[in-house]
């Protein structure tokens, strides 16, 4: 059982993961980051789960790595680190991830919420990247991934200056898809992850990994890449059962075949 | 804690915060901005504070800040005003707008300066007779600020708002009131129990409903129509997962005076 995190099933294919370090308002200690890699991989592994909403505490999604542990390293424990690999395995995840995000998202918390796919906030969320603040820079995408969703002024802005932006500027910049009142951001999250779990679950993961190519490819191979994605669709049991579903004007059954 | 500079207390659900630098006609310096703020956040921690009720002791209810706590002789270094207002000013504002229960401000007397402008930021105001309220800031090369740029236009229109932050002249509580500045003028001698009772009222309302009316018609002055219609939605759900909610109708169905807890 994971110390760090709760995991539930409170929808039929939806996975919620729960961050539980109220202490270090969900600091990203090794330990935490490592549980999570793990549970995404079992979430990976199991054929009932078709989504996965990650969340903190009404507090703080996550307010950072953990400071204290960071500090303990060196040059030479910085390269062995653990936790590079655990950040690979987060974004190698290849079902549905969508974060709720209440109060803080910063530092590692932030880049942690950039790896989901579909960010909802709610209206008290800060996402910022305070880094530069210790004399030390992102180091889990937080150079990449702000500056893809937002632009480059704004993550220069952020990056360098160290401030946090508000959920209604985050949602403004393109970093968050929807801001909700803070009691409904899991709630929320969890009807669009409802949603994606009623869908055929290989449609689901092709298009999510089309989605991401499109950020670091050129059009023409984003567009090849897609239609190859369509094509392997065709050979689907689940392709069949969609659109015999939508003549018959019924729900359809997937079966993830 | 002890308060040197305003008078708190939390008695039968009504939180009680007078300013008390009479002399100074209640304006504002950083021990008494340090003062209102602790209080305020035992307003917000403490589950027994239902209302909020801000006034002021003596003739003044407040002369916004305490000018003689600010360097500005000549050839000295300006001082960062801005600094002021985000360190004390908006924290102050944002908070009496956030707290989650109804905030009344009882004006006792001359309202200037963010004076005049933090009792626009209380839910209910209630005016004595006498009392006045005035955009002193333009006599000293200043704007309004703890949001009077943003409040006045709303209340009492563009016109009247440039006038009142242009000219800086003394707008009377009956004035106010005819404008929508305020909610009510009361006779000078009977501001304080009229404060006071609509206060122990409003202590037995159902707090939590109350707080997300206070939210929802604060978004309403930014929402398009759309929005609001989805943030009703959205705290109609939270309000009807409350309890009080549930003793409302009980109350109701049963023909009986509800016992409201605030949650």
């Amino acid at each position: 059982m994971p110390r760090t995190l709760a995991v539930q099933m409170p929808e039929a294919g939806v996975r919620l993961i729960t961050l539980q370090r109220p202490e270090a308002l969900n600091a990203l200690n090794t330990e935490l980051l490592g549980e999570l890699a793990a549970e995404l991989d079992a979430a990976e592994q199991d054929s009932e789960t078709r989504a996965v909403v990650l969340t903190g505490s009404r507090k703080a999604f996550a307010a950072g790595a953990d400071i204290k542990e960071m500090a303990e390293r060196d040059l030479v424990g910085i390269l062995n680190d653990p936790r590079v690999g655990h950040w690979q395995r987060i974004a190698a995840f290849s079902k549905p991830l969508i974060a709720a995000v209440n109060g803080f998202a910063l530092g590692g918390g932030c880049e942690l919420a950039m790896h989901a796919d579909i960010l909802i906030a709610g209206e008290d969320a800060r996402f910022g990247q305070p880094e530069i603040n210790l004399g030390i820079m992102p180091g889990a995408g937080g150079t990449q991934r702000l500056l893809r969703a937002v632009g480059k002024p704004l993550a220069m802005q952020m990056v360098l200056t160290g401030e946090a932006i508000d959920a209604r500027h985050a949602q403004r910049s393109g970093l968050v898809s929807e801001v909700t009142q803070p009691e409904f951001t899991v709630e929320r999250a969890l009807q669009i992850a409802k949603l994606i779990a009623a869908k055929a679950p290989l449609a689901v993961r092709l298009a999510k990994e089309a989605l991401l190519k499109a950020q670091d490819t050129d059009l023409a191979t984003g567009l090849r890449f897609e239609r190859h994605a369509f094509t392997l669709l065709a050979g689907t049991a689940d392709r069949e059962e969609g659109i015999r579903a939508f003549q018959e004007k019924r729900k359809p059954a997937y079966e993830g075949r | 804690m002890n308060f040197e500079h305003i008078l708190f207390s939390i008695e039968d659900g009504v939180a009680l915060l007078c300013l008390n630098r009479p002399e100074q006609l209640n304006s504002f310096n950083a021990a008494m901005h340090g003062e209102v703020r602790e209080a305020l956040k035992q307003v917000r921690q403490n589950p027994e504070a239902r209302v909020l009720l801000l006034t002021g002791e003596g003739r003044g209810f407040c002369a916004g800040q305490d000018l003689s706590d600010r360097n500005v002789a000549p050839g000295a270094e300006a001082p960062d005003l801005g600094q002021s207002i985000e360190q004390f000013y908006n924290p102050l504002i944002r908070t009496l707008r956030d707290l989650p229960l109804p905030v009344i401000c009882a004006v006792n007397g001359v309202a200037a300066g963010a004076g005049a402008n933090i009792p626009l930021a209380c839910d209910l105001v209630l005016a004595a007779r006498s009392a006045s309220f005035i955009q002193a800031f333009c006599k000293i090369g200043l704007i309004p600020d703890s949001g009077g740029t943003w409040t006045l236009p709303r209340l009492v229109g563009m016109a009247r708002a440039k006038a009142l932050a242009l000219l800086g002249n003394r707008l009377t509580a009956e004035q106010a009131e005819q404008w929508g500045l305020i909610y009510q003028v009361v006779d000078d001698a009977n501001l304080r129990e009229e404060a006071l009772k609509l206060a122990r009222h409003l202590a037995t309302q159902p707090t939590y409903g109350l707080a997300l009316i206070k939210r929802s018609l604060n978004a309403s002055l930014n929402n398009s129509f759309d929005e609001q219609l989805e943030l009703e939605r959205d705290l109609q759900r939270l309000a009807g997962r409350s309890e009080d909610y549930r003793e409302g109708v009980s109350a109701f169905m049963e023909k009986r005076t509800p016992s409201f807890k605030g949650r």
